[in-house]
């Protein structure tokens, strides 16, 4: 990578973060209406993928989808105006924090309704096989969607028909309150994808380099030799959406993985291997605030969608 | 114009929109090398090939989400619920994903997928194999709901949802296929969202579509020698629903009938109905009736069975109530 990718990545995780942390305060003001589910502490996850995939390569997520958002390359201002339900908004304001797509950038959204994606994502990769495109669908999904009939018959299909699907499961270790342990047979998710003969691995989600790494080898993989399954550990900071009592989580707990940030372990590996210095990265925090701000403005003088939109985009023909 | 089967109209309108458009493709249940299971794709596969006739494993979920996905990525799948009842375990992916992601992602992405499906009782199947829920669906906006009664608007309104840039749920009734009537030579559609009157007539509207069109018509042959004239309105779609031909005849008629196959609770004739009482409130000479399956699950002997469903004597009574 040259050092302009380095840094950009750095970029996208601090963006990431800070976009969030001010939509958490947002959503306490009441500017930001139903669910808001943060990112923050998974933002190597998205980013390291991203950055692996060529421009053609579809990314489907779940619902914890503003750092994915970001990563495809929608800007900070169409996510917060998005948040803020605004005209501007990448989805005109009707789809809101869990739905948001740019399909100019082959990023098909946001899904809400837990595991119900990735059938989806084996049809954008059916669609690619039909028409004979040498490109790889990127399906994003937590643990909990895991446990749900859908994840299988979307594993079970991609297998049959050899579509070029790289599986990620984030493994955050709970599935809204209720642990791995609780609630999968088998507490190694990756295990599950033997069932469909698919291969797989398990990786450290913290690390950005590490998570880059896979996903450039396997991302390659899917390309030539169809299917594979990727378990990547990682860990929310935040509740499971605002106002989530953590009552099934110790404070200890949350505090050992903050010690295991991702964007101090990718500071420390940029400062440390001297591809960067503290202050360029200095300089990219002071950006991000100013960038933040920027979108913040940008969404809050944003116009309010009219009540025309109420009934627009129904049907493609009326 | 020549004479076919309904099952030769739907047949016919999957192999043309196959051979004029390379997006098209059929993916579900045994549609394949089996040749479907009520034989509409036979010989498909041998000709198409299998990757435009695919066999999808026993999985609806991934039938309609894999349609979906591939829609949304510019191909036009027809993709094939086996029947009806087996939508459900789809439903999801029909109700929540198909019908909402135009919308709820600001028009971004568009979905023009039809999914075929086969709906009605009479075939002592049992409770879970005969139903017809086709109000259920039609209550989603972002979905639309076609029902044809007839081979000729079978083979046009299937055509018409292909080429349609929407996500449509395709009823096929079970006992039609062998149903026979004249079809347009050459190239045709049937638009979407239009009803359509069936029968001319002066003192009742009969309003029905799919199998009940059928009972609808032998009731109304029935009531001519009675001396009563029964204006048939086919709503061929259930969403978008269009009423401008009911309200017309309702106008002249003053007098209606809803007969429809599915329970009568919360279903087709009650919106209809409601729709008639909101539009056309001053022009009641009687109330509404409605004729429809008896509240039961539909059960599997086959005297119990004809008794839930809707029969062309409830039709004639029903009519003469509002005379």
């Amino acid at each position: 990578m040259e050092k302009s990718e380095y840094l950009d990545l750095y970029h996208q995780m601090v963006l990431i973060r800070r976009v969030e942390e001010r939509a958490a305060e947002l959503y306490q003001q009441g500017k930001i209406g139903g669910f808001l589910h943060l990112y923050i502490g998974q933002e190597a996850v998205s980013t390291g993928l991203i950055s692996a995939r060529r421009p053609e390569d579809h990314i489907i997520t779940a619902y914890r989808d503003h750092g994915v958002a970001i990563n495809a390359g929608i800007s900070a201002r169409e996510v917060m105006a998005e948040l803020l339900g605004k005209a501007t908004g990448i989805s005109k304001g009707k789809g809101g924090s869990m739905h948001m797509a740019d399909v100019t950038k082959h990023y098909w959204g946001g899904h809400a309704v837990v595991g119900a994606h990735l059938p989806v994502a084996a049809g954008l990769a059916l669609g690619d096989q039909y028409q004979k495109h040498n490109t790889v669908t990127l399906c994003m999904f937590g643990d909990g969607a895991t446990n749900i009939g859908y994840f299988h018959e979307a594993l079970n299909l991609s297998m049959v028909w050899k579509l070029p699907v790289l599986w990620v499961c984030e493994n955050n270790m709970y599935g809204m309150g209720t642990s791995v342990e609780r609630a999968s047979a088998v507490h190694e998710i990756r295990q599950k994808a033997e069932g469909y003969g698919m291969p797989n691995a398990r990786i450290d989600g913290m690390s950005l380099m590490e998570v880059r790494e896979a996903a450039l080898k396997y991302f390659e993989q899917v390309r030539k030799e169809g299917p594979f399954f990727l378990e990547i550990m990682t860990y929310r900071y935040r509740g499971h959406s605002m106002g989530d009592p953590e009552r099934y989580r110790k404070s200890e707990e949350v505090k050992k993985w903050q010690e295991e940030d991702p964007i101090g372990i990718y500071n420390k590996y940029l400062t440390e291997n001297n591809i960067a210095s503290k202050n360029e990265l200095d300089d990219i925090h002071t950006r991000v605030e100013a960038e933040v701000t920027d979108a913040v403005e940008f969404a809050e003088s944003s116009p309010e969608p009219g009540p025309e939109a109420l009934f627009e985009h129904i049907y493609v023909e009326e | 114009m020549a004479k076919i089967t309904m099952r030769e109209a739907i047949s016919q309108a999957l192999w043309e929109e196959m051979e004029r458009d390379e997006r098209v493709f059929i993916m579900g249940e045994e549609v394949g090398v089996w040749g479907g299971t009520y034989a509409v794709t036979k010989g498909f596969y041998d000709h198409f090939g299998g990757e435009r006739v695919r066999d999808t494993p026993i999985s609806e979920a991934a039938i309609i989400g894999a349609g979906i996905g591939a829609a949304m990525v510019g191909l036009r799948p027809v993709t094939e619920i086996m029947t009806i009842n087996f939508a459900f375990s789809a439903f999801d992916h029909i109700v929540n994903e198909a019908a909402k992601f135009h919308y709820m992602f600001g028009g971004q992405i568009k979905v023009p997928m039809v999914i075929r499906t086969v709906g009605g009782g009479g075939r002592q199947l049992g409770a879970t194999h005969s139903q017809t829920p086709d109000a259920i669906f039609a209550h989603f906006p972002g979905l639309k709901v076609v029902a044809p009664g007839t081979p000729e608007d079978a083979k046009g309104l299937l055509k018409a949802a292909i080429r349609s840039d929407d996500p449509i749920l395709f009823i096929e009734h079970a006992t039609l296929y062998q149903s026979r009537s004249e079809v347009p030579e050459g190239d045709y559609t049937v638009p979407i969202g239009v009803s359509k009157v069936q029968r001319q007539g002066k003192d009742v509207t009969i309003i029905s579509y799919s199998k009940m069109l059928e009972i609808s018509m032998r009731a109304a042959e029935q009531l001519s020698k009675e001396g009563i004239e029964a204006e048939i309105v086919d709503l061929r779609t259930l969403r978008p629903l269009d009423m401008g031909p009911v309200i017309e005849s309702f106008k002249k008629t003053n007098r209606a009938v809803v007969v429809e196959e599915g329970w009568k609770s919360y279903g087709v004739g009650a919106e209809v109905a409601a729709r008639i009482y909101e539009e056309a409130f001053d022009y009641l000479d009687a109330p509404v009736k409605r004729v429809a399956q008896k509240e039961v699950p539909l059960p599997y002997n086959r005297a119990l069975e004809q008794m839930a469903l809707p029969q062309v004597e409830d039709v004639i009574l029903a009519v003469k109530e509002v005379m």
